[in-house]
C-alpha cells in the first residue's frame, strides 16, 4: 500500500512541474511585458526600461527566471496582486473558504438528490420514473449555469422573494471571521438571525453549482446499480428470501458505489470551473470570482497565482480520489 | 458464354458502404431520444443555413421605436417582433437565428481543430512510444489538471478576448480528451494481427497510421466529436457571458445574454431566450452523441 500512494505521488511530480511552466508561460506569452504595462501610454526612455527590466530580472534567459519562479513558488511567493497590492497567496487563502463552502454544499445537494434519483431510475429501470429522471439529468448536465442561475434568481428571489439575490450574509450582520466558512462564524457568534442569513444566501447558489454534478451522479449512479442488479449475487440474496430494498440498499448499492465515489472526487475540477459563473453572478466573494477579476482587470500575477493554486487543489484532490479508491476497491490490485 | 449461372444475391452488389449506413441507422434509430437529438440537429443545421432567409429583421437593426417589445403572446406584444425585442430595439428572433449559425460554426471550428490535432498527437504518442509519447501524454495530463473554463480563460487572457480566441481556446480545452482517445486506441489496435500482417507486406508507418489503424479507432473518436461540440457551444457561451468571448453586437447567446443583464426584471424574455437557445442545442448533439454511442459502441450500452 504504502509502495502504491508513493508511486501515485511520484506521477504527480511532473504534472505540477508542468503546470507551473504553464503558469509561468502565461506571464511571458502575454503580449507586451509587465514593464511595458507599467509605462502606460506614454511611453518610457531605453535607459529607465533597461533599469527596471533589470530590477524585475526580465533581462535574464528564460531558464534562469524559470528556475527563480520555481523557488519563489516552492517559498510560497505567488507574487503581487497589480490592483490590491496585497500578496496573491494570501488573497487567495482568504477567499476560498467561500469558494469551498459553496462547493460543498453544492456538492451535498447533488448527492442527496443525485444517488437517490439514480438507484430509482435503475430499479424502476424503462418506467415512466426511469425517463423522468434520465430526461432530467440530461437536461441539467446541458444547462448553461449562467442561465440557470439566472432563472433561479428570477423565480425564488425576484418572483417569490424567498432568497436573497447575492452576496453572502446580510450586510446588516457584522460576524467577525474566524473560520472563513460563513456558516460555522455565524454559528459560533451566537446570533441565530446571521445564521439564517448566511443558509438562505447559501442555498441558491448551491442548487445553481449542483446541478450539473447532480446529473452526472443521477446517471453514474443508474448505469452503475443496473450492472450490480445483474449480478450472481444479488440473485443469490434474493433467492435467501431477503426483501427486494435490504437486497438493493445493502448487497447493490455497496458495490455499486464504488465507481460513484470516484466519479464524484472527479467533479472538483467541473464544480471549479462552475464555481467561477456561480460567484460571478451571485458576486460570492470567492477565488471564482477574483479570478475573473483578475483577467478582466489584466492583474496577471492573480491569473498566474490563481490558475497555479487551483490547479494544484485539483492535481492533490485526483491523487486523494485514486488512494481512495484503492482503499474502498480491494479488487485493485496495488502491485 | 461465362454467365454466372446463379443471380449474385441483393446484398453483394449493394456497396458495402451502403449496408453498412443501414446497420448503423437501424441501431441507432433504436433510441428515441437518439432519433429526437438527430431531428433537433438536423432543424438547428437548417436554421444556420438559411438563418439569411428564415430570419425576419437583419439582426444588428435597431427598432428605435420598439426597444423592448415583449413577445408577441404578451400585452404589448407585436407580431412583428415574435419573441420580442432587446434595449436597443433589435429583433430577439431574428438575433436567435442568427446566432444558431455563430454557435454551429464555432462548434465546428473547435471541434476540427481539436480533432485533427488530436489525432494527429494520439496517433504518433501510441505508435512512437518511448519518450515522445511520454512529453505529449504528460502535457496533456497538465491541461486536463485545469478545470475546463478555466483552461480556456487563461489562453483567453494569452490571445486577448475575441470570437476567434474563444474558439482557439475552446480547441485547446478539448483536445486532451481526443489525443488519450486516439492513443488508447491505437495501443489496442497496434497488437493485432492485420497491423502485423500489413506491416510484413511493407507498408510504412505513415500508412501504417493512417491507413491501416486510424479508421478502426474512428467510432469513439465520432462519438467524443460529436460531444465536444455540445462542450464547444456551452463554453463558447459561458465565454461569452463573462465577456470574453464574442464581443457585442455580434449575435452570440452568451453575450447577449450579459448584455441584457440589468434588465432581466423588466424584461425577462432576453435573458431567457438566448439561454434557452443554448439549453436546446446543447441537448441536441448531447443526445446524438449518447445515440451514436450506443449504435457505434454496443459494449458501451446500458
Amino acid at each position: 500500500m504504502f509502495a502504491f500512494i508513493l508511486r501515485r505521488i511520484a506521477l504527480i511530480v511532473p504534472t505540477f512541474l508542468g503546470v507551473t511552466l504553464l503558469a509561468f508561460a502565461l506571464i511571458h506569452l502575454i503580449p507586451g511585458d509587465p514593464v511595458e504595462n507599467l509605462s502606460g501610454e506614454r511611453g518610457m526612455d531605453s535607459e529607465r526600461r533597461a533599469r527596471l527590466l533589470h530590477e524585475f530580472g526580465l533581462d535574464q534567459s528564460l531558464t534562469v527566471q524559470y528556475f527563480k519562479y520555481i523557488g519563489q513558488v516552492v517559498r510560497g511567493d505567488l507574487g503581487t496582486s497589480l490592483t490590491t497590492h496585497e500578496p496573491v497567496l494570501r488573497e487567495f487563502a482568504t477567499l476560498f473558504p467561500a469558494t469551498v463552502e459553496l462547493a460543498f454544499f453544492a456538492m451535498v445537494f447533488a448527492v442527496c438528490i443525485g444517488l437517490p434519483a439514480g438507484i430509482i431510475a435503475a430499479i424502476k429501470r424503462n418506467t415512466v420514473a426511469d425517463y423522468a429522471v434520465m430526461g432530467i439529468s440530461l437536461t441539467g448536465y446541458s444547462m448553461p449555469i449562467f442561465w440557470w442561475a439566472l432563472l433561479l434568481i428570477l423565480f425564488f428571489s425576484v418572483q417569490l422573494g424567498w432568497t436573497p439575490v447575492s452576496g453572502r450574509i446580510d450586510v446588516l450582520y457584522d460576524v467577525p471571521t474566524t473560520t472563513g466558512f460563513m456558516l460555522l462564524d455565524t454559528l459560533r457568534s451566537g446570533e441565530p438571525g446571521a445564521f439564517r442569513s448566511a443558509v438562505s444566501h447559501l442555498i441558491l447558489p448551491s442548487i445553481a453549482l449542483g446541478t450539473i454534478p447532480l446529473a452526472v451522479i443521477a446517471r453514474m449512479t443508474r448505469s452503475s446499480m443496473l450492472e450490480v442488479l445483474r449480478e450472481d449475487y444479488v440473485r443469490t440474496a434474493r433467492a435467501k428470501g431477503l426483501p427486494y430494498w435490504q437486497v438493493v440498499l445493502v448487497h447493490a448499492l455497496r458495490n455499486a458505489l464504488i465507481p460513484v465515489v470516484t466519479v464524484i472526487g472527479l467533479q472538483v475540477g467541473l464544480l471549479l470551473s462552475g464555481a467561477i459563473l456561480t460567484e460571478t453572478i451571485f458576486s460570492w466573494p470567492g477565488v471564482g470570482n477574483w479570478l475573473i477579476h483578475g483577467v478582466q482587470s489584466r492583474d496577471y500575477p492573480v491569473v498566474q497565482g490563481g490558475i497555479l493554486l487551483i490547479a494544484t487543489i485539483v492535481i492533490t484532490v485526483n491523487l486523494l480520489v485514486d488512494l481512495l479508491y484503492g482503499v474502498i476497491n480491494p479488487r485493485i490490485g496495488h502491485g | 458464354m461465362a454467365e454466372p449461372a446463379h443471380p449474385v444475391p441483393v446484398a453483394a452488389t449493394m456497396p458495402p458502404v451502403v449496408g453498412l449506413l443501414r446497420e448503423f441507422w437501424n441501431a441507432y434509430s433504436q433510441s428515441r431520444g437518439a432519433l429526437i437529438g438527430f431531428a433537433l440537429v438536423l432543424a438547428l443545421v437548417l436554421i444556420a443555413l438559411g438563418a439569411d432567409f428564415i430570419a425576419p429583421h437583419p439582426p444588428n437593426e435597431q427598432y428605435r421605436d420598439f426597444t423592448l417589445t415583449p413577445p408577441a403572446w404578451q400585452e404589448d406584444g407585436t407580431a412583428r417582433f415574435l419573441l420580442g425585442t432587446d434595449p436597443v430595439g433589435r429583433d430577439v428572433l431574428s438575433r436567435l437565428i442568427h446566432g444558431t449559425r455563430l454557435s454551429l460554426i464555432i462548434g465546428l471550428v473547435s471541434v476540427v481543430i481539436s480533432l485533427s490535432l488530436g489525432v494527429l498527437l494520439g496517433l504518433v504518442a501510441g505508435y512512437v512510444r518511448g519518450l515522445t509519447e511520454t512529453v505529449i501524454m504528460r502535457l496533456m495530463d497538465v491541461m486536463l489538471a485545469l478545470p475546463s473554463l478555466l483552461l480556456a480563460i487563461a489562453v483567453v487572457a494569452i490571445l486577448s478576448p475575441g470570437l476567434v480566441n474563444a474558439m482557439y481556446a475552446i480547441a485547446i480545452v478539448l483536445l486532451p480528451h481526443y489525443v488519450r482517445l486516439t492513443r488508447a486506441a491505437v495501443i489496442a489496435e497496434s497488437g493485432k494481427e492485420y497491423v502485423a500482417s500489413s506491416k510484413i507486406a511493407g507498408a510504412g508507418p505513415m500508412r501504417l497510421m493512417f491507413n491501416t489503424i486510424l479508421p478502426n479507432c474512428t467510432a469513439p473518436l465520432i462519438v467524443q466529436a460529436t460531444l465536444g461540440f455540445s462542450t464547444a457551444i456551452l463554453d463558447a457561451a459561458a465565454l461569452g457571458f463573462l465577456g470574453l468571448g464574442a464581443q457585442p453586437p455580434t449575435p452570440e447567446w452568451g453575450s447577449m445574454l450579459s448584455s441584457a443583464l440589468e434588465f432581466i426584471q423588466r424584461a425577462p424574455w432576453v435573458v431567457t431566450l438566448p439561454g434557452l437557445a443554448i439549453l436546446v442545442t446543447v441537448l441536441a448533439f448531447n443526445l446524438m452523441g449518447d445515440g451514436l454511442r450506443d449504435a457505434l459502441d454496443p459494449r458501451l450500452k446500458q
